[in-house]
């Protein structure tokens, strides 16, 4: 067996250090009952690489990948180009194989990374402070709930009706089984909901997405002066980190914390997970934050390092006190991340954000002249709903047929709401090529 | 003794390494864009931004940053990581090689069920390996790392209380001996924990367990294997009381590497258990996550777990993301994350589960043990083992064979770095006084485990007469000592000009 | 002459009129190390003997301080604040926590006084 070092003769002499004739007697403990006498029945046995790779890699055949075919959907996991450097240099051993920054002498390349990480994500998010990150954007969204909980003694939060479900419903779980309560509208496709008229007294927090769902990008100045007024937090969602290299970010409209979903940046779709969870927020609120923090500092000799900070806050200390139960983040994935936004700098972020938006108004522009079709958007980054007038689910599945992947139906994402079944949900990226979206045009011209 | 000054603040293979925001150059990217087509924007109402204030720097420039800032990182790939409850065994690349397969790694979450019938069967496929290992009826494998399928668990078993009506049922068993994780878990779920007092032999103590069960008790939360390193030997018997008492025993996973392949928890009793794939089925810790936490539920709990699911029938795979009674999911849960799981570590989980088969990871859990009750009996003799032999998978000492010395366990971890180990988890389990608790697992060669062995045995020879040279290290590290007192009264968590 | 009350959790109390000043004790202080944090309770909160009414962290520990008796707050610390470092300088003294209006001073017959403190101090050793 290649992963296991020890020899026969390595075995028999340990045992005869400890002084037992067999294994068997180090497992005395467990009632005999339960201890299996062999290898454990239907599993097969152990395989060489090459039998792994067959096995798998005909699985994976089985799939359609977003590089094989017009491509179109978003929906909260966005398909982007990774530069080569990423993924070559997140696989060096001392980056994929190291634990938690526990020990800060010989962890000083995660946590200088990590630092930075929350750096870029404070500049990105126009915050003031973020955290080294969370499982997902989803997740994020549920902890940045519970910290406008803990932080206004309140205990009733408004969901937006175009917050991604998953977020919603992700919030939603964890509200059933903590007691807090949410109050959550009903998608809306047009992009106007008036949020404000939800608040009052008794609310811990407004959540909001921008792009939201359907695409429609939001200015919540206002939204967060009402927030303030009834001593609200208003808490930002972006599921689509590249549009913070074109909008205004959430922290200069006022949001006290902002959640979001860093896939766009170095990691790729792989079927929804692993992701990167954001989360920044205001300095005054930093003892509520969940998760992870790195601190910069100096050593015994006085050079500059960093380290795991204001840990009191999290589990191993402060348990059962604790703001979350969270105990990793996603440090891999916040590399991919830092070193994609590294890469692309300032100059290649606004870039990167100022194509796929151009890509996204090109698409428009292209299906806008279908007949049969309406676009719902007034303004949207590179992402935007369109009704196709048939269901569209039935459309995309057609359209799968022929080998374009079109987009996310409404009904995929909020299967239990009426008045959604024509629209789909459309995304462009700097992947996307012309030839896509003449594909895409075409197929649902036909259909139309 | 301080270290050696250079010009440069280079020292030899070790490079100082300035933040990226130092290394800026404006306007440079080490990546090329093809130049936005002009046309008209449609932002709407929001006001685009007027720059972001990132660093700009070349491709050459990135790498060198990232390849410098590796050169700081202690890592598997390096050395032995004894690290106590953390199970850092090897990490195979033949899972990267697997994950990255773009039938996997470039396959989006909401695409046509038709066109993901791979992905769903490999993660159905893994879900039948969970199963069989643990000899349990369903599982969960939404959560996304240890404490979420905790929670995962907690709440199922929350959930089920709910349904069979009844008074309510708040009170959730902890052992004292506990990772953090499960009274914030329990908390976060609105429950209160009690903590379960331990015998002198490091095992839950029946008898004072049994007079705190009662009709509001919710759940146990048992790790066993302990965090002691010592199996329950009275699971059975607690896991009877536990269900005579309306309640459910959840066992924290996070040790399954002692028995995986050798013991199904399903014979102990137990009603949930979460998994992390990142420590038993060796997929990359990668400085802290992402992990994967599968949860396992006995028939009791079957019903009552997150969503979505996944159904294999005539039509292939379905996936089921919405409670449905012709589906069995109607008493499911809702979600725990955005889509569904953390695929690109289930790919690497099965490639571990494959490889290994069912006689790998018999020997592998056995080898596991075996290591850890190797060290046990090398170094019972020269530090303290608070609890009696056989072990587990780790070996846990105490401070006692440093009192007098002016030695710390702290003091005894920092020592190791400069002796090219990672430390072994220290101060935890805190049932013990300054624990050092070492996992080997069954990655490390005898040669290895014998040189650390030795490394031990010569400190604790030095620190009878040398606390000094203790105090100072790690001297050979990247860094030493931080002063995390500084760090922590006025925090700097980010970058400022 | 200002009366000083010690209890089982390391918190002291001096009494002055009316009005307790509320610190831990040099000896908690020394066993938690350096003090980073300090959460203090507002002015006007309502505390019971033996609850929770301000938090005390070091780098790896959090602890609780209890109040020693019942009673409204009516100012705290500012200085900890900024300088929690004045806990480890001079716990006793220009390190207290918070000031609590006494409710019911038959609560001060059942706390040790320094001599006291001090014998339960060498017990626990």
């Amino acid at each position: 067996m290649r992963y296991l070092p020890l020899t026969e003769a390595d075995r028999r002499e340990m045992l005869a250090e400890i002084g037992v004739a067999s294994v068997a007697e180090l497992y005395r403990d467990v009632p005999e009952a339960a201890r299996l006498p062999g290898p454990i029945a239907g599993l097969p046995a152990h395989m060489g690489e090459l039998e792994v790779e067959r096995m798998l890699s005909a699985m994976a055949a089985k799939n359609v990948t977003a590089g094989s075919a017009p491509f179109f959907l978003g929906g909260g996991a966005y398909r982007h180009h990774v530069p080569a450097t990423v993924d070559s240099l997140i696989q060096r051993g001392e980056f994929l194989t190291a634990y938690t920054p526990y020990q800060p002498e010989i962890a000083q390349g995660t946590l200088q990374f990590l630092f930075e990480f929350q750096s870029q994500v404070a500049l990105l998010t126009g915050m003031e402070v973020a955290n080294a990150s969370m499982y997902d954007g989803a997740t994020a969204c549920a902890e940045a709930v519970m910290m406008a909980n803990r932080t206004t003694k309140r205990s009733r939060a408004v969901l937006a009706g175009n917050l991604h479900p998953h977020y919603r419903d992700t919030t939603a779980t964890l509200a059933r089984f903590n007691g807090f309560e949410i109050v959550t509208g009903a998608p809306t496709p047009g992009g106007k909901e008036n949020l404000e008229s939800r608040i009052d007294g008794a609310t811990s927090c407004v959540v909001v997405q921008t792009p939201d769902v359907f695409g429609h990008v939001h200015d919540l100045t206002a939204l967060a002066a009402a927030c303030q007024a009834k001593g609200a937090l208003l808490i930002a969602v972006v599921t689509e980190a590249v549009s913070l290299g074109l909008l205004t970010p959430p922290g200069a409209m006022g949001a006290d914390i902002v959640v979001g979903e860093g896939q766009s940046l170095g990691i790729p779709l792989s079927y929804g997970g692993p992701y990167l969870g954001l989360f920044a927020a205001k300095e005054k609120y930093i003892r509520q934050m969940p998760g992870r923090l790195i601190g910069q500092t100096t050593d015994a000799d006085g050079r500059r390092g960093w380290v795991l900070t204001l840990s009191t806050r999290e589990q191993h200390i402060r348990r059962e006190k604790a703001t979350s139960n969270i105990c990793t983040n996603s440090g891999l994935c916040a590399l991919a991340f830092s070193m994609h936004l590294t890469l692309l700098g300032e100059a290649g972020f606004t870039t990167l954000a100022r194509l796929n938006h151009a890509k996204a108004v090109r698409l428009a522009e292209k299906l806008g002249d279908l007949k049969g079709l309406r676009i719902l958007n007034d303004g949207f980054f590179n992402e935007f709903t369109i009704d196709v007038g048939r269901r569209a689910n039935k459309v995309v599945n057609k359209l799968a047929k022929r080998g374009i992947l079109a987009g996310v139906p409404a009904t995929r994402l909020f299967p239990d709401s009426d008045g959604l079944t024509d629209l789909l949900v459309v995304a462009a990226t700097e992947c996307t090529t012309d030839a896509d979206m003449d594909a895409l045009a075409r197929g649902l011209g036909e259909l139309l | 003794m301080t270290s050696a000054t250079t010009i440069s603040g280079h020292q030899g293979l070790q490079m100082d390494e300035p933040l990226i925001f130092e290394l800026d150059s404006p306007g440079s990217s080490g990546v090329d864009l093809p130049p936005p087509p002009k046309v008209k924007s449609r932002l709407g109402a929001v006001a685009a931004r007027n720059g972001v204030g990132l660093p700009g720097l070349s491709e050459p420039e990135v790498v060198r940053h990232y390849t410098r800032l590796s050169q700081k990182n202690y890592a598997i790939d390096s050395g032995f990581y004894p690290l106590g409850s953390c199970t850092m065994k090897h990490n195979p690349r033949l899972n990267e090689k697997m994950a990255r397969l773009p039938g996997f790694a470039d396959v989006h979450p909401l695409q046509p069920v038709s066109t993901v019938q791979g992905a769903l069967e490999l993660i159905d496929t893994l879900a039948g390996w969970l199963k069989t290992l643990t000899g349990m009826k369903a599982v969960a494998l939404s959560p996304a790392a240890g404490a979420h399928g905790e929670m995962c668990g907690m709440m199922a078993i929350a959930a089920a209380h709910e349904h069979r009506g009844g008074p309510a049922r708040k009170r959730v068993l902890v052992p004292e001996s506990a990772h953090g994780t499960n009274p914030a878990t329990a908390a976060a779920l609105g429950m209160t924990v009690e903590a379960i007092p331990a015998t002198e032999d490091g095992r839950i103590d029946l008898p004072a367990f049994k007079a705190k069960l009662g009709f509001d008790v919710a759940a146990v939360m048992l790790t066993n294997p302990n965090t002691c390193g010592l199996f329950e030997r009275e699971v059975k018997a607690l896991a009877d009381a536990v269900h005579e008492a309306g309640a459910f025993l959840y066992c924290d996973g996070a040790n399954f590497n002692a028995i995986i392949g050798r013991v199904r928890v399903a014979d102990l009793g137990v009603d949930a258990m979460h998994i992390n794939l990142h420590k038993t089925f060796s997929t990359p810790h990668g400085g802290g996550g992402p992990g994967s936490g599968p949860v396992v539920f006995s028939e009791a709990l079957a019903p009552f777990i997150p969503l979505p699911a996944i159904i294999h029938d005539d039509d292939g795979y379905r996936l089921i993301e919405t409670q449905d009674d012709d589906d069995g999911t109607a008493l499911a849960f809702g979600r725990m994350k955005a889509f569904h799981g953390q695929m690109g570590v289930f790919v690497r989980a099965l490639a571990y589960s494959l490889s290994h088969g069912a006689d790998g990871l018999y020997q592998a859990s056995a080898d596991a043990v075996l290591s850890a009750n190797y060290i046990l009996a090398k170094l019972k003799d020269t530090f303290n083992a608070p609890f009696e032999g056989p072990c587990m998978h780790e070996a846990l000492f105490d401070d006692k064979s440093l009192k007098g010395t002016g030695v710390s366990t702290l003091d005894i971890a920092k020592a190791l770095i400069d002796e090219g180990f990672h430390p072994m988890t220290v101060y935890f389990p805190l049932v013990v006084h300054g624990a050092m608790l070492i996992e080997p697992t069954e990655s490390e060669s005898k040669r290895s485990i014998d040189q650390f062995i030795a490394t031990m045995k010569g400190l604790a020879e030095r620190a009878k007469t040398d606390a000094a040279s203790f105090h100072a290290a790690p001297t050979l590290a990247p860094r030493r000592r931080l002063d995390e007192t500084a760090a922590a009264r006025k925090p700097i968590l980010k970058w400022k000009k | 002459m200002s009366q000083i009350k010690f209890t089982k959790d390391h918190e002291w109390i001096r009494v002055e009129g009316d009005t307790g000043v509320v610190g831990i004790t040099d000896y908690a202080q020394h066993a938690l190390g350096d003090i980073v944090f300090v959460e203090l309770p507002e002015v006007g909160r309502e505390i019971t003997q033996g609850n929770e009414a301000a938090v005390v962290e070091s780098v790896k520990a959090a602890s609780e301080v209890y109040a020693p008796v019942d009673g409204e707050v009516t100012g705290f610390n500012e200085a900890l604040v900024d300088e929690p470092a004045q806990v480890n300088a001079d716990a006793e003294g220009s390190g207290w926590f918070f000031k609590v209006r006494i409710a019911n001073p038959a609560q001060l017959d059942g706390l040790m006084d320094k001599a006291a403190y001090q014998t339960y101090l060498e017990g626990l050793a």
